[in-house]
C-alpha cells in the first residue's frame, strides 16, 4: 500500500483543531496557519504526483469498519481540483480571520480547520455513508462560525441556514439507504456503474436533488445564501462562497449523473428552467442591492445556475466548463468576498453607500478589485470566463434557448458588478472616514495575491487544471450518453449555393480593357 | 524570433511595468518606456505592411502557448500575420504610437499619468492580440480586452460621475454585442467542429445550403451565424441601435477618443467582417443586414452630427457615420474598400480628434464651439492639420486626376461601390452614402466655421472666465498691467475694439511639440495615404492575397459606374461647404433661425433621435424595477414567508398544540389513553 497521503491531509488540520482547543489566541493563530500551509504543501505533492491519464482513482486508502461500512478513501481528478481549491483557499482564511476574529480565538481556528478536514473528506470519500458523514458534518463548524462569530442577525441566518440544508440531508440518507439495499455495497466507484431501475432513479434524483440544489444553492432554495453570507465572518464568507456552493456541483457529478442518468436526463428541462430563472432573477435581483456581501452572494447564484445548466448538457464541454465555473467562481468570489472584508475591518459596515472614492486612497486595492470584479464579469484571460465559455458552449448542443438566456448572464453581470465597483472605488470621496482608510498593508496582499495569480493562471493556460479532469468527465460523459437529451440545433447540410452572395456576373470582354484604364 | 511576437508582447509589458510601478516612479518613466515600446512596436510594424505592399511576405501563424482544449473545442493562443492583419497592425501602432507622445503635452497637469499610459499601452496590446488572432475565441479575447480598456479610459477621471456612468454604458452596451458575438462562436463550433478561423473560411461555402434550428426555428445556418456575429460588430463598432455609448464616451481624454473612439477599437466590428469576409458571403440575409445597418447609421449619425455644439460629439457622430460607411461597403461585397476606408479614417480621423483636443487645450478645457471662433489666428498650426483632416473626411479631391486627400479615395470608392452593386439595397446605401456625405461636408465645415472663423466668442464660456479669473492663463501671456486689468474686466464693460469684444482678455496659446509633432505625422497621412494606397486596397488581389474575399467583378464594376456617380461625392462635398460658408460665415443667423422653423425636427435630431431616453426607460428603468419586485416580493415576500419562516411559524404554532396535550394532569393523560385504547380496540374488532 502506498503512502496514505489523503489520511494524513485529513489528520494534520484534525490535529491542530484538537490543538486550537487548548491554545492561547496567537498560538492558535499559528497554529492553524501552519496546519493549513503545511496541507496546501501536501495538496501541491498530491498534484503533482496525481498521474494524468492513469488510472481512475489513485491514492486509493480502504479499511473495512463493520456491516460493509468502509474508511475508503481516493481522488480522481474532479476530486483532486476541488480539494486543491480547498487547501488553496484554507491559509488565506486563516489570514483573513488574524486580525478580525478576537474573542475565542482557539474555538474559531479549530473550527476552521475542522471543517478544512470534513471538506478534504467530502471530495476524498469513496464509500457513501462516509461521504454522508463529511457531507453533513460540513455543516456544524458553519453553523457555529456563522451562529457564534457572525454579525448582529447571526441566529436567524445560522438557523435558516441549517434548517435549509437539514431538509435535503434526510431525503438523500433515506436515498442512499435504498441504494446500498438495493445495489448491496457502499463502494460509491462500483455505484457509479450500477444501472438502476429507471422508475427507482427517479425517486432517488429528486432525493439527491433535494440536498445538492440547496447546497448549489439553485433558485428558489437560495434565501439562505444571502442571509448566511452577510451574518457570516469574512473567512466564512469565503469558505462558504469558496468551496461549500461547491458540494452541490460535485453531488451532481459524483452521484446524480453517473448514478442516475435517465432520470438525469428526464429532470434536465427542470433544471434548465430553475437554471434560466435564477440567472435573470439573482442577476436583477443584485443589481438593487445596498449590501457588498448581500450583492456577491446573489451573483453567486446566478454563476451556479450556469453550472447547473451546463452540467446538464451531457457533454464534455458542458461538464468541464461547469467545472471550470466552479473552480473559477470559488477562487473569485472568495477574493471579492476578501475585498469586502478588507474594507469592513477598516469601517465595520458593508453598506455600499458609505464608500466611495477608494480608488484614491487605497490605489492597490482597488487594482485587486479591479481584476477580481473583471474576473467576476467573466473577461476572458480570467478564470470564470473560461468556465462560462466553456458550459455555455456545451449547452449551446442542447437547447439555444436556454443557451441565450443564460448567456444574458454576462451583461447583467457587468451591469451589477461594475455598478458595485462605481460606487465603492470611483466618484468623490464624500466620505471622511472611508477617505482616511490605509491602503493594504502586508498581511492583506499576501491574501489577495496568491488569488490573483491563480485567477490570471486559469484563465490563461487552463490546460493544467482541464488535463486531470478531462479523462474523468469523457468517463463521465461516455457514461450518461445513452441518456443524452434531444438537441434543437439540428444542421442538415443542404446544397450550397452556386455563387457568392454579392456574385455580379463579370463584364463584357470589350467593356472589361476599357475598365482596366481606370 | 517573429517581430510580431515583440510588436504585440512590448505593449503588453510596458503596461505591466508601467502600471505596478505607478507612483513609485516619477511619471517621466512611465511615459518613455510605454512610447517607447509603442515606437519600436511601430517600427516593426511598418516593414511587414511594407513587405505585403511589395508583394514578398508570405502570411505565417506564430504559436505561443495552448489555451483550451475540450473534447473537439481546442484554441491555442497564435498571432496571424496576412494582410490584413498587417494593414490593421500599421494602423493601431503609429496612431497608438502618436497618441502616447501627444498625451505628453496633452496629460502633462495630470496628477494620475502613471496609470494613463498602463491603459493606454494596455488597449494597444488587446488590440493587437484581436487582430492577429487565428481562432475566434482570441479574437473574442482581444474583443474584451479592448472594452476593458476602453471602459477604464473613459472613466479615467473616476471623480467625475459623467465619466463613471459612460464607462459603464460602454461596457455594458458592448457587452450586448458581445451576447450575440458569444453565440455567434457557439452556434459556428457546433457546426463547423471548430473555432480556427482558416478552417471555418474553408468549409463555409460547404455549408451555404445548410439549416439550422434556433429557438424553436428553422433558420439558414450561415444567415444565422453571421447575423449573431454581425451583432457583435454593431456593438463594438456602436452601430445604430448599439451605438449609443460612442458620444458619451467622449468624457474620456480625447487622446483616447482619438486612438480607441476613432481610430482603432470601435474599427474591430468592420475588420471582423471583412476577416469572415468568405463565411458573410455565404449569408446573403446576413449581409443585407450589414448592408442596411450600415447605410441607416452612416445617415441617422450624420444628421445627429449637424446639430451638435460639443466639438468631441460632433466628431464622435462622425467617427459613427463614417463607421456606416465602411458597413456597407463589407455589406455590398465590397471588403477592400471597407478596410480602405478603415485605413484612411485612422489617420484623418486620429488628426481631427487630436486637433481638436489641441483647440481644447488651447481654450481651457471648454469643448463647446459656441464660445470658439476666429481661433485660426491664434493656433495656427492646430489650424492647419485641422483643415487637413477636414480636407481628407470631406473627401476633396479631382475626380478627372484621380488624385486628393484620403477620403476623397476611399469614401468615394464606397459610394460607387454601392451604386455598381446593382441591387435595390445598393442604391439604398448609394443614396444614403451620398446624402451622408453631403452631411459629412456640412458639419465637418461647420466645425471649422465656427471654431477658427468669425469672431471670438470666448468671453461667454466658463472655463475661459475661469482660466482669466484664477491666473490660469498661459505663461506667454506679458501684457503690460493696464491690459491685464481691462482683460479681468472684459464681462463687465464692453472694451471699444471690437475685436477683442469676444476674448474675455484670455489668449489661447499653441500646444507643445509633443502634441504638434503628431498633428504633423497623421496630416501626411490624411493628405497622402489614399493616394499612395488606393490601388493596392482596391484593385490588387494579389496584395490581400485571400485574407478577405476579393470580388474581381465587382471591382471592375465599380469603375464603370457612370459619371454623375463618380461625380456625386464631389458634387454634395462642394454643396455641404457651400451650405456650411452661408450658415456661419456669410449669414450667422441662418442656423438659429433654421433650428426655429424646423422645431420638432432640429430638436430630434439635437437629441439625437431620443435613443437614450428610449433606452433608459425601456431597459434601465425596468430592470431595477424588477430587481426590487424580485427581491422584495420574490425573495422576502413568498420565497421565505413560506419557505424558512412559514415552517418556523408552523413549528411554533404546532409546540403550541402539543403543549396543551402535555398538561401535567393525570386525568387527561388517562381520558386519551382510554380514547387511544377504544380506538384500537375498534380497529382490531372491526
Amino acid at each position: 500500500m502506498e503512502f496514505p497521503i489523503l489520511s494524513l491531509m485529513l489528520a494534520v488540520p484534525l490535529v491542530g483543531a484538537i490543538a486550537c482547543l487548548f491554545l492561547g489566541a496567537q498560538s492558535a493563530r499559528m497554529t492553524a496557519l501552519v496546519a493549513t500551509l503545511a496541507n496546501l504543501a501536501l495538496g501541491i505533492v498530491l498534484w503533482l504526483n496525481y498521474d494524468i491519464g492513469g488510472a481512475q482513482w489513485q491514492f486509493v486508502e480502504r479499511a473495512e469498519i463493520f456491516a460493509g461500512f468502509s474508511y475508503a478513501l481516493g481522488i480522481d481528478g474532479i476530486a483532486l481540483m476541488l480539494i486543491m481549491l480547498s487547501v488553496f483557499l484554507m491559509p488565506i482564511c486563516i489570514l483573513a480571520s488574524w486580525d478580525a476574529i478576537e474573542k475565542r480565538v482557539g474555538e474559531y481556528m479549530s473550527a476552521f480547520l475542522l471543517m478544512e478536514v470534513l471538506m478534504i473528506g467530502v471530495f476524498a470519500a469513496q464509500d457513501m455513508f462516509l461521504f454522508y458523514i463529511f457531507f453533513e458534518a460540513g455543516l456544524i463548524p458553519m453553523y457555529l462560525i456563522i451562529g457564534v462569530w457572525g454579525g448582529d442577525n447571526r441566529i436567524y441566518a445560522s438557523y435558516k441556514f441549517f434548517l435549509y440544508t437539514l431538509l435535503g440531508s434526510v431525503l438523500m440518507l433515506i436515498a442512499m439507504m435504498w441504494m446500498v439495499n438495493e445495489a448491496g455495497t457502499t463502494d460509491i466507484p462500483t455505484l457509479l456503474n450500477y444501472d438502476f431501475d429507471p422508475q427507482a432513479q427517479t425517486w432517488l434524483w429528486l432525493a439527491f436533488f433535494a440536498s445538492f440544489a440547496v447546497k448549489m444553492p439553485m433558485w428558489p432554495v437560495h434565501t439562505w445564501l444571502p442571509d448566511a453570507h452577510v451574518q457570516a465572518p469574512t473567512a466564512g464568507s469565503v469558505i462558504l462562497a469558496g468551496v461549500l456552493l461547491k458540494l452541490g456541483g460535485y453531488g451532481f457529478i459524483r452521484f446524480s449523473l453517473p448514478m442516475f442518468p435517465e432520470a438525469s436526463e428526464q429532470f434536465t428541462w427542470f433544471v434548465f428552467i430553475l437554471s434560466m430563472v435564477a440567472v435573470v432573477y439573482t442577476s436583477l435581483v443584485a443589481l438593487v442591492q445596498h449590501d457588498m456581501k448581500k450583492l456577491i452572494a446573489y451573483s453567486s447564484v446566478a454563476h451556479m445556475a450556469i453550472v447547473t445548466a451546463g452540467l446538464f448538457a451531457f457533454n464534455a464541454q458542458g461538464i468541464e466548463g461547469a467545472m471550470m465555473v466552479m473552480l473559477g467562481h470559488g477562487l473569485v468570489s472568495g477574493a471579492l468576498f476578501l475585498c469586502v472584508g478588507v474594507i469592513y475591518d477598516r469601517l465595520h459596515t458593508r453598506e455600499i453607500a458609505r464608500y466611495g472614492g477608494l480608488s484614491i486612497n487605497m490605489p492597490k486595492y482597488a487594482l485587486f478589485f479591479m481584476l477580481f470584479t473583471m474576473a467576476s464579469v467573466g473577461l476572458p484571460g480570467t478564470s470564470n470566463f473560461v468556465g462560462e465559455f466553456l458550459a455555455l458552449a456545451g449547452l449551446y448542443k442542447v437547447s439555444t434557448l436556454v443557451t441565450l438566456v443564460c448567456t444574458t448572464g454576462i451583461i447583467l453581470g457587468a451591469a451589477y458588478m461594475l455598478y458595485l465597483y462605481r460606487r465603492v472605488a470611483f466618484g468623490e470621496q464624500t466620505n471622511a472616514d472611508a477617505a482616511a482608510m490605509p491602503d493594504l498593508n502586508a498581511r492583506e496582499w499576501a491574501m489577495l495575491a496568491p488569488i490573483a495569480a491563480a485567477v490570471l493562471w486559469m484563465g490563461v493556460y487552463p490546460e493544467s487544471f482541464l488535463a486531470p479532469m478531462r479523462q474523468d468527465i469523457a468517463a463521465l460523459e461516455a457514461r450518461i450518453a445513452r441518456a443524452a437529451p434531444d438537441f434543437d440545433a439540428d444542421n442538415v447540410i443542404g446544397t450550397p449555393r452556386e455563387h457568392n452572395a454579392n456574385y455580379v456576373a463579370p463584364a463584357h470582354g470589350e467593356e472589361h480593357g476599357e475598365e482596366g484604364a481606370h | 524570433m517573429h517581430p510580431i511576437l515583440l510588436i504585440v508582447f512590448l505593449p503588453l509589458l510596458a503596461a505591466i511595468v508601467a502600471g505596478l510601478t505607478n507612483k513609485a516612479a516619477p511619471s517621466i518613466f512611465a511615459k518613455a518606456v510605454t512610447t517607447g515600446a509603442l515606437f519600436v512596436s511601430a517600427g516593426l510594424s511598418w516593414p511587414i505592411f511594407l513587405g505585403f505592399v511589395g508583394g514578398t511576405a508570405e502570411p505565417t501563424v506564430v504559436p505561443v502557448l495552448t489555451w483550451l482544449h475540450s473534447g473537439t473545442l481546442a484554441f491555442d493562443w497564435a498571432l496571424r500575420v496576412d494582410t490584413l492583419t498587417a494593414v490593421m497592425l500599421v494602423v493601431i501602432t503609429t496612431v497608438s504610437a502618436l497618441v502616447h507622445l501627444y498625451s505628453w503635452g496633452y496629460m502633462e497637469e495630470d496628477p494620475d499619468q502613471q496609470r494613463f499610459f498602463a491603459y493606454l499601452s494596455l488597449f494597444t496590446f488587446a488590440m493587437l492580440m484581436l487582430v492577429t488572432a487565428d481562432n475566434l475565441v482570441q479574437m473574442f479575447f482581444g474583443w474584451e480586452g479592448v472594452g476593458l480598456a476602453s471602459y477604464l479610459l473613459i472613466g479615467f477621471w473616476f471623480k467625475k460621475p459623467s465619466a463613471n456612468a459612460a464607462a459603464i454604458k460602454a461596457f455594458v452596451v458592448n457587452r450586448v454585442g458581445d451576447l450575440g458575438f458569444m453565440m455567434g462562436i457557439f452556434g459556428t463550433y457546433l457546426v463547423f467542429d471548430t473555432v480556427s478561423i482558416p478552417e471555418i473560411l474553408a468549409a463555409a461555402p460547404g455549408m451555404s445550403g445548410a439549416t439550422i434550428g434556433f429557438l424553436g426555428y428553422s433558420v439558414h445556418t450561415m444567415d444565422l451565424l453571421c447575423i449573431l456575429l454581425f451583432i457583435g460588430a454593431m456593438g463594438k463598432s456602436a452601430q445604430l441601435g448599439l451605438h449609443t455609448w460612442l458620444p458619451d464616451a467622449m468624457e474620456g481624454p480625447t487622446p483616447v477618443s482619438a486612438l480607441i473612439h476613432a481610430a482603432t477599437m470601435v474599427t474591430a466590428g468592420v475588420f471582423m467582417v471583412c476577416r469572415l469576409s468568405p463565411m458573410f458571403e455565404t449569408a446573403p440575409v446576413a449581409l443585407s443586414m450589414v448592408t442596411f445597418v450600415g447605410a441607416a447609421t452612416c445617415i441617422f449619425a450624420a444628421t445627429v452630427g449637424t446639430t451638435q455644439w460639443d466639438i468631441k460629439r460632433v466628431i464622435a457622430y462622425s467617427t459613427c457615420s463614417q463607421l456606416g460607411y465602411m458597413f456597407f461597403a463589407a455589406g455590398v461585397g465590397a471588403y477592400g474598400a471597407a478596410m480602405f476606408h478603415l485605413f484612411t479614417h485612422a489617420f484623418f480621423k486620429a488628426l481631427l480628434f487630436l486637433g481638436a483636443g489641441s483647440v481644447i487645450h488651447a481654450m481651457h478645457h471648454e469643448q463647446d464651439m459656441r464660445y470658439y471662433g476666429n481661433l485660426r489666428k491664434h493656433i495656427p498650426l492646430t489650424f492647419w492639420a485641422m483643415m487637413a483632416g477636414t480636407l481628407a473626411i470631406t473627401g476633396v479631391g479631382v475626380v478627372m486626376l484621380h488624385a486628393g486627400f484620403a477620403g476623397f479615395h476611399s469614401k468615394d470608392a464606397i459610394i460607387e461601390v454601392a451604386f455598381a452593386r446593382g441591387t435595390e439595397l445598393g442604391k439604398f446605401a448609394f443614396w444614403m452614402g451620398t446624402l451622408a456625405a453631403l452631411l459629412t461636408s456640412f458639419y465637418s465645415w461647420r466645425l471649422m466655421f465656427l471654431t477658427f472663423w468669425g469672431k471670438p466668442r470666448w468671453a461667454e464660456s466658463e472655463h475661459i472666465q475661469h482660466a482669466v479669473h484664477h491666473g490660469h492663463a498661459e505663461p506667454e501671456h506679458h501684457n503690460p498691467p493696464s491690459q491685464e486689468d481691462a482683460g479681468h474686466d472684459a464681462h463687465h464693460a464692453v472694451p471699444s475694439e471690437d475685436y477683442e469684444a469676444g476674448t474675455a482678455g484670455y489668449h489661447p496659446h499653441e500646444s507643445p511639440l509633443t502634441m504638434l509633432i503628431p498633428l504633423g505625422v497623421l496630416s501626411l497621412g490624411a493628405v497622402f495615404a489614399g493616394f499612395f494606397f488606393n490601388h493596392q486596397f482596391l484593385d490588387s488581389e494579389a496584395f490581400w492575397g485571400g485574407s478577405i474575399y476579393y470580388n474581381e467583378a465587382l471591382v471592375h464594376a465599380m469603375h464603370g459606374v457612370p459619371g454623375p456617380v463618380k461625380y456625386a461625392a464631389t458634387i454634395v462635398m462642394v454643396l455641404g461647404l457651400f451650405v456650411a460658408w452661408y450658415a456661419y460665415i456669410k449669414d450667422t443667423s441662418v442656423p438659429a433661425k433654421t433650428a426655429e422653423q424646423l422645431g420638432p425636427v432640429y430638436r430630434f435630431l439635437y437629441n439625437k433621435w431620443y435613443f437614450d431616453e428610449l433606452y433608459h426607460y425601456l431597459f434601465v428603468v425596468p430592470a431595477f424595477w424588477l430587481g426590487r419586485q424580485f427581491w422584495k416580493l420574490g425573495d422576502i415576500g413568498t420565497i421565505d414567508r413560506f419557505g424558512p419562516n412559514g415552517v418556523a411559524w408552523v413549528v411554533e404554532k404546532g409546540s403550541v398544540g402539543a403543549r396543551k396535550f402535555q398538561t401535567g394532569y393525570l386525568y387527561s393523560y388517562a381520558l386519551v389513553m382510554l380514547l387511544g385504547l377504544v380506538a384500537a380496540i375498534t380497529w382490531v374488532l372491526f
